[in-house]
């Protein structure tokens, strides 16, 4: 098993995300203790947090490879690009479902609109929303590479606007748990946090690459249809 | 009956849905990889078909 993991990465990948995934949960609900101010619901805080800073990471990983398209003209950057943005997408539907339950139950609202960061995230979600509706409308092609990469750069400015947003506002509603001086938490919270966060990143970087080797394979046996044909 | 309180049904709620997209993802991925492998059984089909009637024609020329 361990010759058949290293010659193929993406299993290694697989299995690491199983193992931190175990961990993580193994550590939320056995490790770390209950917060003294929001009781157990605070637990949605080792999920939602890292769900959302991994749906930044696609976004800027899709801005990156979508610069990459337009500046070195990298072949498959714009395809990177594209899977990038669905896994953000589909990250940033998890941090709104997972958001509204604790806001839910911390709060008593599901949604509140006096609040800059989850407008502004949703902002985000919603603008990267319409990236599909963008490349799914113009025909394959150099074109729409150059749009959709052109449209995916614009995005990547609202995810410091939506991060930062928060801390402009200055608002009591939304916790603020990491500051200039460093994460509010003990360290067994910040441990159990980190093992989250890598198990979330992990997960969303097999998926990744999971669903960019069945787009490779697809467009690869759509060109020997046409050679066939 | 184990009491549940309303933290704990939002807490499982929060990572009950995280597990049901990734699950879901996952579906829809092995459904497309079932269709890609489809694809490239019917396309290895053609080319086999193709191949065999070459070699047909082939073996039909007249030699000389």
């Amino acid at each position: 098993m361990g010759s058949r993991t290293r010659d193929n990465p993406l299993a290694a990948l697989a299995g690491l995300a199983g193992l931190l995934v175990a961990a993580s949960v193994a550590l939320i609900f056995f490790y770390v203790p209950t917060d003294a101010d929001q009781g157990f619901s605070q637990r949605i805080f080792y999920i939602h947090v890292p769900v959302a800073l991994t749906a930044y990471a696609f976004f800027a990983w899709g801005a990156w490879k979508a610069l990459r398209h337009l500046w070195k003209r990298e072949p498959g950057a714009d395809l990177e690009s594209y899977v990038a943005i669905h896994q953000g997408v589909i990250f940033g539907v998890l941090t709104l479902l997972t958001g509204s339950l604790w806001a839910k139950i911390s709060w008593g609202h599901w949604w509140l609109w006096s609040e800059s960061q989850l407008v502004l995230f949703l902002v985000l979600f919603l603008f990267y929303g319409a990236y599909f509706m963008l490349r799914y409308s113009v025909e394959p092609g150099p074109a729409r590479a150059n749009m959709c990469a052109v449209y995916a750069l614009f995005g990547v400015v609202l995810i410091p606007i939506s991060f930062l947003a928060i801390r402009l506002a200055n608002q009591l509603i939304h916790p603020v748990v990491f500051t200039l001086q460093g994460p509010q938490m003990s360290g067994s919270m910040f441990f159990t946090f980190c093992v989250s966060l890598a198990a979330m990143l992990t997960l969303a970087a097999t998926l990744f690459h999971v669903e960019l080797a069945g787009k490779r394979l697809d467009s690869r046996l759509r060109e020997l249809r046409e050679l066939l044909a | 009956m184990l009491a549940v309180t309303a933290a704990e049904k939002y807490v499982a709620a929060a990572y009950g849905i995280v597990f049901l997209v990734v699950l879901v993802y996952v579906l829809i991925i092995a459904l497309k990889l079932g269709r890609l492998e489809r694809e490239l059984d019917e396309l290895t089909g053609r080319i086999r078909q193709r191949r065999e009637a070459e070699a047909r024609r082939r073996e039909q020329v007249p030699v000389g």
